[in-house]
């Protein structure tokens, strides 16, 4: 297949290319001529949704991105947060979601591999991996088989490369039947005085291609990921890359023994848009123009054209600018490392874009136009209205408190993660110092007694209901899951999943949730460094529930300073922090106990999230906390439960309080909460610290015994409790829940 | 004590084992490039875990044909003591150097989990810090940990008390639940004939620190350092 570089540009090719008219009128426009194909190719590239945020950007520039901790916030390859000792962490989540619905393993394991890439191209040594996984119906046909494989693809990538993948959150829901959300974050430590940028800088320094071969996957895959899926979307296999974390793993050793000399001026990987992207975004941040010779660039077949090589998205590939005399000494390390290495162009000082091939010019673009002229809409958007309040009156109470909680905690929803995370190596580097299942995944720097705290955390049906609270919720959320180990949140990085934004009521749910995400980040202090956006996650016309992801990082300052979820001993206090009014909507006892979805999320007080965050992380600091949870879906009875299960430990919870009725009180998820355990001892003093600072506190229990007795209901017994919760998703996995 | 760790190209818990060693006081491993064709002088040679050349072909099948497996294999007949973990294990049947081989786990899937461990005999350079019948409890990180021989090796590995480590229940007891990967007689690590070459599929280096969730495996490290005193 050869593909001349002459010919006619119709209005049926550019809209192949993903171009709207008016957005090819531009092109015309820019450069006074009629494009070729391997420059239309490049346009389309550059200015799909998924490289330009043309749709996003007017309302991500409203998110606080600063921050005294913050050394680089968005538009690098990753963010950068100081953590103290002159170390950083550079950290950022993306999403995998087209590629992984059409070929689960594949578009999975890649999705790890790029935003691995994306980290140690800033010369980190990756440190952990989470991920965000969204799945359909449980009883759709390809749940099952999407699940099966997008956890092996991404286990199959992290534990070869070598990286801990140490938590996530998955969820079940039918709006995601014809689009699963696949969002991967990573997160590295860097020396801050030793970190690296995509900007070129210098006149004539060689620009080197190094990692794997270029090859005909992936071409259009960026395109991919910026269009609807109709009933066609498995045709699409072919635009799907094929992943060797091999290779990656080997990129990231050379990649860092090169970065310990000074031959290194700028570096970008090969992620989305391959070879086309990684060259525009070094020059263009440089304010120097870039000329590529493609004869020089290593290829896995015959024949490719300029055209395919310029959108190839194979995988395990970097750019660099080198320092002039350097070519040896990197040479030398990457031919150590089995890698290719390529001299394929250089930095040039007239701003353009021009790419050669067999003696001839095959696209020569003015390079800031390319990224920086890109098409930005301010899309017409209308607002979520916030859906009427449901009283605890409207919900019906269940017979049993404890069955309706056995059931709970055995549903799709609640249900232990296990089969999945033990697919993940969470224990390789030897530093996991909280493994999956708690509140926060924590991490040791070194030898300690550093450590990172990481979650990833939103809630769909709360956005669904009303976006602003639900991007607030997912930013609240997170920040309480590193409270709730006792570390101090220090940014966030976000992917944000949303249907087509050319309907204005999907505009309005992207548009509310960076609203509610801002505001959220302003009041607790906690910064976007980084992040991207998903759209027309929609097929056929139906989109997925919003899905704002949210990741956060937060240091903590020594491991012996650490909470953890379990129980610790018998007989201790049961504390709640934080008001509890018992809200239901949208809770998971309404949609586990009810089969209903409907009423406002709870509100999110932000001065109250961070009074009792504070609060709570003083009581670990000063060891007077023994456990600590944070509260979420399935609201108190769950937390109990699960602290219950990890510590081996039951529990006997008083009767609720009056003015809340009882399955309000055991299942409302009101926000700005936390359990907390303490010595009998110590109770009376805690409570009392609570009072003074104005955080609502009371005791609730007590730990101890073998089973959860609420108030007035049969024992649950953690056996039988653990049997149930442990089994749902193996069982399913093996075929033995019917669909 | 002194250590090599041998570093094939997708090896990645080259530097759990480093700690793990250090902790048990060895002097700081030298690391070797698997291009090498010569070992320094030393008391322990080890093969850690990870995905050499990415586990293609068949795990370890390509790393045991390195330039310096020839010096490994010529180290560990004069007597050497030389360890491998989990791909380092699978390295070392490829090589010859162990018998049996190492199967895809039972349910064709990845596990990572912590596993208990009976110590079968503390009759060995390896485990003389534990009492036999010790159980011990590690973790577990393999797709490809399921150990098998012939009648007549898996015989002959029992008479000779070779079979260092067997799954079990954290009482002690043997149960199929407790066997993950499938492996046969529940063999989870083995000795050579002259003694002196271990491998095993469990971690034992990333459980040396009381933050890890256990030091149970820090007793093979010291073993390894207190014989070479």
């Amino acid at each position: 297949m050869s593909i001349p570089n002459d010919i006619k540009i119709t209005p049926e090719l550019v809209a192949e290319h993903g171009l709207k008219p008016d957005e090819y009128e531009r092109i015309l426009e820019l450069i006074g001529r009629e494009p070729t194909i391997t420059e239309l190719g490049i346009f389309s590239a550059m200015w799909n949704e998924h490289c330009s945020y043309k749709s996003s950007r007017v309302w991500l520039k409203t998110l606080p991105t600063e921050g005294p901790q913050v050394i680089q916030g968005p538009g690098e390859n990753a963010g950068i947060v100081d953590i103290g000792d002159g170390q950083c962490a550079v950290f950022k989540m993306e999403s995998h979601n087209h590629p992984s619905f059409i070929e689960p393993h594949q578009g999975a394991g890649t999705g790890v591999g790029g935003i691995l890439r994306d980290v140690f191209t800033m010369g980190a040594r990756p440190i952990a991996a989470l991920n965000a996984l969204r799945f359909g119906d449980p009883d759709h046909p390809k749940t099952r088989h999407l699940v099966s494989g997008v956890v092996a693809g991404i286990g199959g990538y992290g534990n070869s490369f070598g990286v801990p993948t140490v938590g996530g959150e998955v969820n079940f829901h039918p709006r995601y039947n014809g689009n699963i959300l696949v969002n991967a974050m990573a997160v590295g430590i860097a020396e801050t005085d030793k970190v690296f940028y995509a900007a070129a800088s210098g006149v004539g320094n060689p620009i080197v291609y190094l990692g794997s071969k270029t090859g005909r996957d992936g071409i259009h895959g960026a395109s991919m990921a910026s269009q609807e899926f109709g009933e066609d979307s498995e045709e699409k296999r072919p635009t799907v890359q094929v992943g060797d974390p091999f290779a990656e793993k080997l990129l990231l050793e050379a990649c860092l023994e090169l970065m310990e000399s000074d031959a290194v001026i700028a570096i970008q990987d090969m992620g989305a848009a391959g070879l086309t992207c990684s060259a525009v975004e070094m020059g263009a941040k440089g304010d120097l123009g870039v000329e590529l010779d493609l004869d020089m660039v290593p290829c896995r077949e015959a024949a490719m054209t300029a055209y395919e090589m310029m959108l190839s998205e194979s995988q395990e590939r970097m750019l660099m600018v080198l320092r002039p005399g350097y070519e040896d000494h990197a040479r030398a390390i990457f031919e150590k490392w089995d890698l290719d290495f390529a001299i394929v162009g250089r930095t040039t000082d007239d701003l353009r874009f021009r790419v050669k091939h067999g003696g001839d010019v095959m696209a020569d673009l003015p390079i800031k136009e390319l990224g920086d002229e890109a098409p930005c809409y301010d899309r017409p958007w209308t607002e979520t209205p916030l859906p009427a309040e449901l009283g605890a009156s409207d919900v019906p109470a269940p017979n049993s408190l404890a069955e309706a909680l056995v059931k709970m905690m055995a549903s799709p929803h609640l249900c232990s993660r296990r089969w999945i995370w033990e697919q993940y190596d969470h224990l390789i580097l030897g530093n996991t110092m909280q493994r999956p299942g708690g509140d926060a995944a924590v991490v040791r720097v070194d030898d300690g007694p550093k450590a990172l705290a990481m979650s990833v955390d939103v809630t769909p049906r709360y956005c669904e209901a009303h976006p602003e609270t639900g991007g607030k919720q997912a930013v609240a959320e997170v920040w309480r899951n590193i409270t709730a180990v006792g570390a101090r949140p220090l940014a966030i990085t976000d992917c944000l999943n949303f249907g087509n934004p050319e309907r204005p009521e999907i505009m309005g749910q992207l548009v509310g949730a960076i609203k509610g995400m801002g505001e959220a980040c302003r009041a607790l202090d906690f910064p976007v460094v980084s992040g991207n956006v998903s759209l027309y996650n929609e097929t056929s016309g139906k989109a997925i529930l919003p899905t704002p992801a949210i990741g956060g990082v937060g240091l903590l300052d020594d491991i012996d300073r650490m909470a953890t979820i379990a129980f610790k001993g018998e007989d201790e206090a049961i504390l709640l922090v934080g008001e509890t009014r018992g809200h239901l909507g949208r809770s998971i006892f309404l949609q586990v106990m009810h089969d209903r979805e409907d009423g406002a999320p709870p509100t999110v007080d932000l001065a109250a999230e961070r009074r009792n965050g504070q609060f709570v992380r003083a009581l670990i600091r000063d060891r007077s906390a023994t456990a600590v949870h944070d509260l979420s879906d399935g609201g108190l009875a769950v937390a109990v439960a699960e602290m219950a299960l990890a510590g081996g430990i039951g529990a006997t919870l008083d009767e609720a309080p009056d003015g809340v009725s009882s399955h309000a009180f055991f299942f409302g998820e009101d926000q700005a909460r936390y359990v907390v355990t303490c010595s009998r001892g110590s109770t009376a003093r805690i409570l009392e610290t609570a009072g003074k600072a104005g955080v609502p506190m009371s005791a609730i229990g007590w730990t101890g015994g073998d089973a959860l007795n609420l108030a007035g209901e049969d024992p649950i017994y953690l056996d039988e409790l653990r049997r149930r919760h442990e089994a749902w998703l193996p069982d399913y996995m093996a075929g033995w829940i019917e669909d | 004590m002194k250590s090599a760790i041998i570093l094939f190209p997708g090896i990645n818990r080259e530097r759990d084992m480093a700690r793990a060693l250090r902790l048990a006081g060895s002097e700081e491993p030298v690391i070797v490039w698997h291009k090498e064709t010569s070992l320094p002088q030393v008391d322990l040679i080890v093969l850690p875990g990870g995905f050499s050349y990415g586990d293609y072909l068949r795990c370890g099948a390509i790393a045991a044909r390195s330039p310096i497996m020839r010096e490994v294999v010529a180290k560990a007949e004069a007597g050497t003591p030389v360890l491998g973990v989990c791909n380092g294990f699978q390295i070392l049947i490829e090589a010859g150097l162990l018998p049996g081989a190492l199967m895809r786990n039972r349910e064709l899937k990845f596990i990572c989990r912590d596993v208990h461990l009976k110590v079968e005999s503390n009759d060995t350079r390896f485990t003389r810090q534990y009492a036999t019948g010790d159980v011990i409890r590690v973790p577990v990180a393999h797709g490809e940990g399921n150990y098998f021989a012939d009648d007549e090796t898996r015989r002959r590995l029992d008479g000779d008390g070779r079979i260092v480590f067997r799954y079990c229940e954290a009482d002690g007891s043997f149960s199929t639940e407790a066997n993950r990967n499938g492996s046969v007689d529940n063999v989870a690590g083995i000795l050579n004939e002259r003694g002196n070459v271990l491998g095993m599929m469990p971690h034992p280096e990333d459980h040396v620190e009381p933050h890890q969730g256990s030091t149970d495996g820090v007793g093979i490290f010291r073993s390894i350092v207190s014989a070479a005193a």
